[in-house]
């Protein structure tokens, strides 16, 4: 029994440990360990979980982690799998930080953040145009857009705030439209 | 008492922040503007530090975070923070469903969250502009790296690379 805890954290380990950035980045590596490997799901099954990952709150990656693991060996697993996807990244940037944080008053090292900080800028925008392409298809998402971003200009709205009065007037409008149509 | 404040705000940000790692993005620059843990550019340096390492993006950006403000507890404290609520939450959905989906109401949500979350995204990109775009040399760079960005979609570590060779061969 311990050995399969181990087994699933040592699993998920190493999915932290070799995937890169967010998003869908990660599913070819998720489909090769979780799918071909250890047979835990089925690719389809691993789909809808991306699905439903996008639609729960926090990172998707970690929720797909708990998600196996609860499936495999319920509360005790999703914890191994969410620590074990969680532990490298940890341990990685723990060290990182530590060291950039003697070598952020080096000359060079000042000059290349200049630099990577402008590509930062360009990775976000790049992001903002594939979500929107993704997303904004309809003349209604592209105004709840518009308010969003005028509503955040205009008042110094939390993003908690908002993300929650979007998500709850669009169930109320969703149920008005439903009432309708009866 | 940072700690009990640091996982209580990575705890929100892992409530609100639906839709993955970038969502965090915006969250944190709240944090920043509310609280003296790091400043606009620490947090800029720490995005393409959690961008080009392995892990999931938002993780590597909470820990990094939690490092700034309070050293090795406060970078567990806000992963852990950070973790805990989806995981609540996907304990319980995988008990109560036996077939993943969204079901209509939860569509309806996402489907004003989305717009919302893209707007975030993009309004935290404004200070982040203000930040890094300080000169006319720095914006051409910034629409070079967008184009090639938008023809050639290689992944975000190779263009950190190239933007690092760019600012030390012209001592930005």
């Amino acid at each position: 029994m311990v050995r399969e805890f181990i087994k699933l954290f040592w699993v998920f380990a190493k999915i932290g440990a070799i995937m890169f950035g967010g998003g869908a980045a990660m599913l070819p590596i998720l489909k090769s360990e979780v799918v071909d490997k250890r047979r835990y799901i089925s690719q389809e099954e691993l789909l809808d979980l991306y699905s439903i990952s996008q639609c729960t709150p926090g990172i998707i990656a970690v929720n797909i982690a708990t998600f196996i693991g609860s499936k495999q060996l319920g509360i005790a697993g999703a914890a191994a799998a969410t620590l074990g996807v969680v532990t490298p990244a940890v341990i990685i940037i723990t060290a990182i930080a530590a060291v950039l944080t003697q070598f952020m008053d080096n000359r060079y090292v000042i000059y290349a953040f200049s630099g990577i900080r402008i590509a930062v800028v360009a990775l976000v925008i790049n992001v903002v145009i594939d979500l929107a392409r993704g997303n904004l298809k309809s003349w209604g998402k592209v105004a709840a857009f518009i308010i969003a971003l005028a509503v955040l200009l205009a008042f110094k709205l939390s993003p908690a705030l908002l993300v929650l009065t979007m998500g709850v007037g669009c169930v109320a409008l969703g149920e008005l439209r439903r009432r309708r149509a009866k | 008492m940072i700690y009990g404040l640091l996982f209580f705000e990575f705890f929100k940000i892992g409530l609100f922040a639906i839709g993955g790692g970038l969502v965090t993005i915006p969250f944190l620059f709240n944090l920043a503007e509310k609280y003296d843990w790091f400043s606009r550019v620490e947090l800029i340096n720490m995005m393409a530090v959690a961008e080009s390492t392995p892990g999931p993006l938002g993780v590597n950006m909470a820990t990094y975070a939690g490092f700034n403000a309070a050293s090795i507890s406060g970078a567990l404290i806000s992963t852990v923070g950070l973790v805990l609520p989806s995981f609540i939450i996907i304990v319980i959905i995988a008990k109560l469903m036996s077939k993943y989906s969204c079901n209509t109401r939860v569509k309806d949500f996402l489907s004003g969250v989305r717009p919302a979350v893209i707007a975030l995204i993009l309004w935290a990109g404004i200070p982040l502009a203000q930040t890094s775009l300080t000169s006319d040399i720095n914006i051409m760079i910034f629409v070079g790296i967008l184009a090639a960005m938008r023809v050639w979609k290689k992944s975000p570590v190779f263009y950190i690379i190239i933007a690092a060779l760019i600012g030390i061969a012209l001592r930005l």
